[in-house]
C-alpha cells in the first residue's frame, strides 16, 4: 500500500461515527431544542463536551474515473498541466503529479458549484475593485472555457487540436491567453481561463496529496517544504541550517508501516 | 454524645422498619434533621461513587439506568431514591445492609457483583447507617428500572448463590495493627468504600476478584485499568503520597491525567473527597508491593518496529509529547517512565491512539485536554508501532504490540461506538 | 411566529473572545447567560485534529473555518457613488464563524494600543496644532485613557498567557523591549518567543540602523502556562499553521484554549449552536431592549427575552444587527448627521519581500507562527515626526514568520515567470530564501467611509447586507508609501539581492487578503453626537445593550486589534459587574 492509499484503507468504522452519535451518548447534558428536531445544540454546566466521532479527516482521492471531466476535456487539461508545470530535472509534470485528477475532485465539490458563495443576484458588472461578480462557478468555467479552447485552436491552428500542438506551439498560445491577447467565444474569456486553470494547477501541485495531486509530495520535496509537520522547536535557532527531515502528508510517508 | 444519638437513631430506625409489617407500611427513617449524619452518608455515598452506576448523563442523580456491559450481559443499575413503586421507598435499613454486606437485596433477591458488594461487605455499620440516612433524604424519582437484562441462564439470580459461595464470603474490614491509622484509613477506602479492585484488579473467569494479584491492572470495558500499586515500572512507585494525592484529587498531576473510566470516577468521587483521605488512599496504594514480575528489556532502538513507530511518532506524536516523552505537564501525559505505558496489557494505549480521549475536568484543573482520535490516519501496522515505540523508548521497556492487537481494540471501539 | 422562551439575566450574542470573556465574567457574577453562535461548536482535538490541522488546502485556500458567504457576505463600494456590489468570495478579509470566532484563526500578535491612541484628535491638536489633521479626517479620542485601559490589557495578556518582554515597567524603560510602549504594571506572563533567523537577521540589522527592536508580543506561547481561571495552555512549536487555522496544540491563545474550559462548566452558562440571531428587540419606547429573536437551523423562530443584551459578534455584524434593531441613528455622510456606521476603518497593509541570495542563505520559513518575530516601533503612531511629512499614523514594523504554506506563500522576485520550467526554477530559488517585513499601520477615519444597509442585497433570511463605503484617504496612502520606503532601507540593509516593495496603493479593493482588522461603525466616545456607545460599550440610545468588538474602535491603530478589543471586554465586564448591576441605567451621563 503506498502513503496515499493509506487514508483509504487505514479508515475503519472507528471514526465512521457519525456527529449524531453525540445526540444519543454524550454525557453533557445536551438536548434538541424542540420537539420539531431543531438541530442547534444546546450545552450547558456540564463541561467541554466529547465525541471522537465529531472528527472530519479529508477523503484521500485515488487516481480512477474522472468524476466530472469528459475524457476529452480531461485531456486538454492534462495537456495544460503538463506545460504550466513541465517536467524536467526539478521535477514530474503536472500531469503526472495527478494535477487534473486534482482539478477534477474540486470541481465535483463544493467549490466546483461555489455553493459556499455568495451567488445570490442580481449580477450585474462591477469595477475590478469589487472582485468578480460574473455568477459562473468554477464548473461551467471549466465546461465553457475547455470548449472556447478547443474551438479556437481548431479555428486558428488549422484544424488541431490543443493537444495536437507540439509544446512550444502550447506554450505561445497559453502566452497569449495569459496576456489577454486571444479571444474565446462564449461567456469565459481566455485570460480569465487561464487564471482559473493556472490558480488550480498550483493548487493541485502544492496541496497536500491527500487531495490527488503533489504525487509522492513532489513539489513539497523540489522546494524543500515539510508538509503537516507539527514541531520545529528543534531547529527553531539552528539559524540557516538546512533541515534535514523528509516531508510528512496528511495520509503519512514511506517511512511509516507498509500493511495496516 | 453524637454517638449515643446515633445509637438511638439507628435502634428507632430499626425498631420501626421491625414493626413495619404490624403496623404500617411506613419506610424506615433515619432522623432526618441529624445534618452531621446525613453530610457523613452523603460523603459515603461520594466516596463509594454511587452516583457513577445508580444515575444516566443528564438524568436525575440516583435514579438509576446506566447500563453496565458485563462479559455476561446487560445490567442495569436500579433507582435507589426512596420513591415507593420504583425506587426503595419500602426498604428499611436492613435490606441495604444486607445488600451492601452480603449481595441479598429486599426480599432475598440476589444480586450480581457488578453492585460491587465484594467490596461494599467490608463497609463499617456507621458508614451503611450514614449512607441510609442520606439516601432517605433523596426527592423520590419515580423511573422504573429492568435491572436485569441478562440472557438466560445468568438472568436467573438464584445461580448467585452458587456464585457467592465459590467467590464471595461476607466479611469485614480488618484494620492491620502494625500499620498507621492513616494507612488503615486508605486500605478501607481502598478496599471497602472506593472498591478500586473492581476495576483495577484482575478477575477470573468467573468474574470474580483474583485476590493475589490485587490492583496490579485489569481490562474492562477497552479500558486497561493499569496497576495501582507500588509496581515502579507498570504501577505509581515512582509517584509519591503528594503526587498520588494530587492526581486523585484534581484529575492530574505532574506526570499523567486520568480520562475514560477513571476520568468519571475522578470528576464524581475522589475529587470531592477530603485531602486527608485521599493521603490516606495515596499511602496505603504506594505501600503495596507486588512481587515484581521480570521486566523485559526494552527492544533494540535498530528493530523495525521501532524505526517505523519512531517516524509515525515524530511526525504525529511529538507536537504534544515531545520528542524526549515528557509531555507538557497537566496538558500532555509523560510517556517516559509512566506504568500506563509499559503495562503488560496495551489496551488502553492502543484505544487512545484510534480514538481520542478527554482527560478529567475539576475545578482545580479545568482545562480537559482531549487526545485527538488518530485511527483514520495510522493504519493497524503504525499504531502497533508508534505504540511499541513509546513502550520501548527513553528506559520504558515492555513487549512490542502487533498489528493484531490493535485490530481487535479497533473491532471493539467500532461495536461500542 | 417566534416561540417565547423562558427569560435570562443575559444573552451574549457570537461566543468568540468578547463573548466568552464577558459570559464568563458576568456567570462569575451570579447572573444566568445565555449565548447565541451562528456558527458550530469547535474544540481542539476533533475541529483541529493534529493529523488534518495543517491542511493548508482545506483552511487557508478554500476558508474551512471562515464564514460561507453563503450564510452572510457584505456588499462594496469604494464612494457613495458607486454602487456597491456583494462580496461574493472572502477576499480582502476573512470573517470567523463558529465557537471561538475569528480567535480560532487568529495569528496571535498582542498589542497594546499606544497612550496617544487613546487621544489621538487631542495628541495630534496639541503636538502639531488643529490644522494638521485634514477636514475629512474624523479621527476622535477614544474617551478614556490608556491608563483607564491598563488593568485590563493586564487581564487580557494573563488571561492569554502573553509571551514578551516589557518595554517599560511602571515608567522605568527596560532593556529589549518596546521603548514606545506605555507604563505597563508588570511582566508579560511568559519569555518572548525563541527566534528563527530572519527575525534575527532583521532584528541585527535594525539595531546597527539605530532603532530598537523587540520580540512582537505572543499569544502563542513560550512556555507551558496555566492562565489565572486555572486553564493550562501548551508550548508553541513553530508549526506555521495559525493563521487561517485552528491551533493543534493547545499553544495559541483562544476562547477554546483560555476561557471556554472554565465557561462550560458553569451551571448558569447555556451555549445554543448554530442559532443565528435575527434582532434585538425594543419595546415600545424604543429605549429598552426585552431581548433578541433568533433563529435555528430548522428554520424555527425565538423570541429569548433578556434584561441585558450583549453583542460580541463579529465586528461586522455587530454594527449590522444595532442597524437591523434600529438602536442609534444611522450616518448619513452627505448631511454629516447620525453616528451609526461612521469611522469605519481598516488596517494599511504594507510589505516589502527581500530575496536573498539562495546558496549564503536559508531562512527555513516553514518554521514560524503567526505572532512570532521582531518588532520595531520607530515608524509607528506619532513615534516620528509628522511635522514635515504631510500626513499622520504609521505602522508596526516587523519580520514574522508566519509559515510558508507553499500554495499561497512562495514568492518570486519581480520579473519572474509565473509557469513553467523557469518559473519552477525561481520558486525552487526563492522558497527558502525570501523573507517578509511587513508594516500593520494605522487607518484613519474619514467622512466618506462609513457602513450601511445595502438596498438591493439580502442574506438567505432576505436581511439587507452591510454595505461597506470605504477607500483610502490620501493621508493613509501617503503614510503607506513613507513607512514602506522605510521598510525597504532595512531589508537592502540585510543583504536582500532585490526587493519588492508593496505599500497599499489605489483604490481599496475587495480581491487580494489585506487584513481582517476592519473596525469601527459604532464608535464609542464621551459624546453621543459623534459616538453610539460611551466608553464603557454601552449604547447611549438603549442602556441595557452593549456591544464589545473592534467595531466601538473610533478609528484603527497602527498596531493589530485583538488586545485592545481583549482588555475592553474585561473593561465592559467590569463596569457591568460592579456599576451596571447595582443601577441599572446609563454609565455615562451625556
Amino acid at each position: 500500500m503506498t502513503p496515499s492509499e493509506r487514508l483509504k484503507t487505514g479508515r475503519p468504522s472507528v471514526f465512521h461515527t457519525s456527529r449524531r452519535r453525540f445526540l444519543a451518548t454524550t454525557a453533557m447534558g445536551l438536548v434538541a431544542l424542540s420537539a420539531s428536531g431543531a438541530r442547534a445544540r444546546v450545552l450547558f454546566g456540564t463541561g467541554l463536551p466529547w465525541d471522537s466521532g465529531a472528527i472530519e479527516p479529508p477523503r484521500q482521492v485515488l487516481p480512477g474515473p474522472w468524476i466530472f471531466f469528459t475524457a476529452r476535456e480531461a485531456e486538454l487539461v492534462e495537456a495544460i498541466a503538463e506545460r504550466l508545470i513541465p517536467a524536467d530535472d526539478l521535477s514530474i509534470s503536472g500531469k503526472d503529479a495527478g494535477c487534473a485528477v486534482f482539478i477534477d475532485r474540486q470541481l465535483s465539490g463544493h467549490y466546483g458549484s461555489s455553493e459556499r458563495l455568495y451567488m445570490k443576484g442580481p449580477f450585474q458588472p462591477g469595477l475590478p475593485t469589487q472582485g468578480d461578480q460574473s455568477g459562473l462557478t468554477p464548473a461551467v468555467r471549466y465546461r465553457q472555457g475547455l470548449k472556447a479552447l478547443d474551438a479556437h485552436c481548431r479555428q486558428t491552428m488549422g484544424g488541431k487540436s490543443f493537444t495536437d500542438l507540439s509544446p512550444e506551439q502550447k506554450d505561445q498560445l497559453l502566452t497569449a491567453m495569459e496576456k489577454d491577447e486571444v479571444k474565446f467565444d462564449g461567456p469565459v474569456s481566455a485570460v480569465s481561463f487561464f487564471g482559473q486553470i493556472l490558480q488550480n494547477t498550483m493548487e493541485g501541485f502544492f496541496a497536500d496529496p491527500v487531495y490527488g495531486g503533489n504525487r509522492d509530495m513532489v513539489s513539497w520535496k523540489m522546494i524543500g517544504f515539510p508538509g503537516t509537520r507539527y514541531d520545529y522547536r528543534d531547529h527553531v535557532l539552528k539559524h540557516n541550517q538546512n533541515y534535514t527531515l523528509p516531508p510528512v502528508s496528511i495520509g503519512g510517508r514511506s517511512d511509516w508501516a507498509r500493511k495496516g | 454524645m453524637t454517638r449515643n444519638r446515633l445509637a438511638i437513631a439507628a435502634a428507632a430506625a430499626l425498631l420501626v422498619s421491625a414493626a413495619v409489617p404490624a403496623i404500617l407500611a411506613v419506610p424506615a427513617r433515619a432522623d432526618d434533621q441529624d445534618f452531621g449524619l446525613i453530610e457523613r452518608g452523603r460523603y459515603v455515598a461520594t466516596a463509594a461513587d454511587c452516583v457513577a452506576c445508580h444515575s444516566v448523563p443528564g438524568g436525575k442523580p440516583y435514579a438509576g439506568g446506566t447500563a453496565l456491559q458485563t462479559p455476561f450481559g446487560t445490567l442495569v443499575a436500579p433507582n435507589i431514591t426512596p420513591d415507593r413503586e420504583t425506587g426503595i421507598g419500602n426498604w428499611t435499613e436492613e435490606d441495604l445492609r444486607s445488600t451492601l454486606r452480603e449481595g441479598i437485596g429486599r426480599g432475598g433477591k440476589r444480586l450480581y457483583p457488578a453492585m460491587p458488594y465484594p467490596a461494599y461487605t467490608r463497609m463499617t455499620d456507621d458508614d451503611i447507617h450514614a449512607l441510609w440516612s442520606y439516601l432517605r433524604t433523596l426527592p423520590p424519582v419515580s423511573n422504573a428500572v429492568e435491572a436485569n437484562q441478562l440472557p438466560f441462564p445468568f438472568n436467573i439470580r438464584l445461580l448467585m448463590a452458587g456464585w457467592n459461595l465459590l467467590n464471595f464470603e461476607p466479611s469485614s474490614f480488618k484494620p492491620d495493627p502494625q500499620k498507621s491509622g492513616e494507612w488503615n484509613r486508605g486500605a478501607y477506602l481502598v478496599q471497602a468504600l472506593g472498591h478500586c479492585g473492581t476495576c483495577h484488579t484482575p478477575k477470573s473467569a468467573l468474574g470474580a476478584d483474583d485476590n493475589d494479584r490485587a490492583l496490579q491492572g485489569a481490562n474492562l470495558q477497552a479500558w486497561y485499568a493499569p496497576s495501582i500499586t507500588a509496581d515502579k515500572r507498570q504501577g505509581i512507585g515512582n509517584w509519591s503520597v503528594d503526587q498520588l494525592t494530587a492526581y486523585l484529587k484534581t484529575g492530574a498531576n505532574h506526570q499523567s491525567l486520568a480520562s475514560g473510566p477513571m476520568a468519571e470516577e475522578i470528576q464524581n468521587s475522589s475529587s470531592k473527597m477530603t485531602d486527608a483521605d485521599l493521603k490516606a488512599i495515596a499511602t496505603y496504594l504506594l505501600d503495596q508491593t507486588p512481587s515484581a514480575g521480570k521486566a523485559p528489556g526494552p527492544l533494540a532502538a535498530d528493530d523495525a518496529r521501532m524505526r517505523t513507530g519512531g517516524a509515525v511518532y515524530t511526525d504525529t506524536c511529538m507536537a504534544c509529547h515531545g520528542g524526549d516523552g515528557k509531555g507538557q505537564t497537566f496538558l500532555f501525559p509523560t510517556l517516559a517512565g509512566s506504568g500506563l505505558v509499559q503495562a503488560d496489557d496495551p489496551a488502553t494505549l492502543i484505544r487512545l491512539v484510534l480514538d481520542g480521549s478527554r482527560a478529567v475536568a475539576t475545578d482545580d484543573r479545568p482545562t480537559g485536554p482531549a487526545m485527538p482520535p488518530l485511527g483514520w490516519r495510522l493504519t493497524d501496522a503504525d499504531v502497533a508501532a508508534v505504540v511499541t515505540y513509546i513502550r520501548n523508548s527513553w528506559s520504558n521497556a515492555a513487549p512490542p504490540v502487533s498489528a493484531g492487537d490493535v485490530a481487535k481494540v479497533r473491532k471493539t471501539l467500532a461495536q461500542a461506538n | 411566529m417566534a416561540r417565547k422562551l423562558p427569560r435570562k439575566d443575559v444573552v451574549v450574542i457570537g461566543l468568540g473572545w468578547t463573548g466568552s470573556i464577558i459570559a464568563n465574567e458576568l456567570c462569575d457574577e451570579g447572573l444566568d447567560v445565555v449565548a447565541l453562535e451562528r456558527g458550530p461548536w469547535r474544540d481542539t482535538a476533533t475541529d483541529f485534529n493534529i493529523g488534518y490541522a495543517p491542511d493548508e488546502l482545506r483552511y487557508n485556500v478554500r476558508q474551512e473555518l471562515m464564514l460561507r458567504p453563503a450564510q452572510e457576505t457584505v456588499t462594496a463600494r469604494n464612494n457613495a457613488d458607486q454602487t456597491a456590489l456583494p462580496m461574493r468570495h472572502f477576499g480582502s478579509f476573512h470573517p470567523g464563524n463558529g465557537v471561538g470566532g475569528a480567535g480560532v484563526h487568529w495569528a496571535g500578535i498582542t498589542w497594546r494600543f499606544s497612550p496617544a491612541d487613546f487621544r489621538l484628535r487631542s495628541h495630534y491638536t496639541e503636538r502639531y496644532g488643529a490644522q494638521s489633521i485634514p477636514e475629512d479626517m474624523t479621527i476622535q479620542d477614544w474617551g478614556l485613557t490608556y491608563e483607564d485601559m491598563e488593568p485590563y490589557y493586564d487581564r487580557f495578556e494573563y488571561l492569554a498567557g502573553v509571551s514578551g518582554k516589557a518595554g517599560n515597567l511602571n515608567g522605568q524603560m527596560q532593556e529589549g523591549g518596546n521603548p514606545f510602549e506605555g507604563a505597563r504594571q508588570r511582566e508579560y506572563p511568559n519569555p518572548p518567543m525563541m527566534q528563527t533567523y530572519g527575525p534575527t537577521l532583521f532584528a541585527e540589522t535594525a539595531a546597527k540602523m539605530g532603532y530598537k527592536p523587540f520580540p512582537i508580543p505572543s499569544s502563542l506561547l513560550s512556555r507551558t502556562y496555566t492562565n489565572p481561571l486555572g486553564v493550562t495552555m501548551g508550548q508553541c512549536t513553530f508549526c506555521g499553521f495559525c493563521t487561517n487555522y485552528g491551533c493543534a496544540n493547545y499553544s495559541k491563545a483562544s476562547a477554546q484554549t483560555t476561557v471556554l474550559p472554565v465557561l462550560m462548566r458553569k451551571s448558569n452558562f447555556e451555549l445554543r449552536t448554530l442559532c443565528e440571531v435575527l434582532k434585538v428587540n425594543l419595546d415600545s419606547s424604543g429605549k429598552k431592549a426585552t431581548g433578541v429573536t433568533y433563529i435555528d437551523t430548522s428554520g424555527n423562530e425565538y423570541e429569548q427575552p433578556a434584561d441585558l443584551v450583549i453583542l460580541c459578534a463579529f465586528m461586522l455584524d455587530n454594527v449590522r444587527l444595532m442597524l437591523l434593531s434600529g438602536i442609534g441613528t444611522p450616518y448619513d455622510h452627505r448631511a454629516g448627521t447620525g453616528t451609526l456606521g461612521r469611522n469605519f476603518c481598516y488596517q494599511m497593509a504594507n510589505q516589502v519581500v527581500g530575496f536573498f541570495d539562495p546558496a549564503k542563505y536559508n531562512f527555513n520559513n516553514f518554521i514560524g507562527g503567526g505572532a512570532t518575530g521582531m518588532a520595531i516601533d520607530e515608524f509607528n503612531n506619532d513615534n516620528f515626526d509628522h511635522g514635515p511629512l504631510g500626513f499622520l499614523g504609521g505602522g508596526s514594523t516587523r519580520c514574522a514568520p508566519i509559515g510558508a504554506e507553499p500554495i499561497s506563500r512562495r514568492p518570486t522576485p519581480p520579473g519572474s515567470p509565473t509557469w513553467g520550467s523557469g518559473w519552477k526554477k525561481a520558486v525552487r530559488d526563492s522558497y527558502l530564501s525570501n523573507l517578509s517585513v511587513g508594516c500593520e499601520a494605522s487607518s484613519y477615519a474619514n467622512r466618506g467611509n462609513f457602513l450601511d444597509l445595502d438596498p438591493t442585497y439580502t442574506d438567505r433570511l432576505g436581511r439587507p447586507l452591510m454595505r461597506i463605503t470605504f477607500d483610502f484617504p490620501e493621508n493613509d496612502l501617503k503614510m503607506s508609501d513613507y513607512v514602506t520606503r522605510k521598510v525597504a532601507e532595512i531589508v537592502r540593509a540585510m543583504g536582500a539581492q532585490q526587493i519588492d516593495e508593496n505599500p497599499r496603493t489605489g483604490h481599496w479593493s475587495v480581491v487580494p487578503y489585506q487584513s481582517t482588522h476592519v473596525v469601527g461603525g459604532t464608535a464609542m466616545g464621551m459624546d453621543p453626537s459623534t459616538s453610539v456607545v460611551n466608553p464603557y460599550l454601552q449604547s447611549w440610545d438603549v442602556p441595557n445593550v452593549f456591544t464589545v468588538g473592534a467595531n466601538v474602535f473610533p478609528q484603527n491603530s497602527g498596531y493589530n486589534p485583538t488586545g485592545t478589543v481583549g482588555a475592553l471586554a474585561f473593561r465592559a465586564a467590569d463596569a457591568i459587574r460592579s456599576r451596571y448591576l447595582k443601577s441599572p441605567g446609563p454609565l455615562v451621563h451625556a
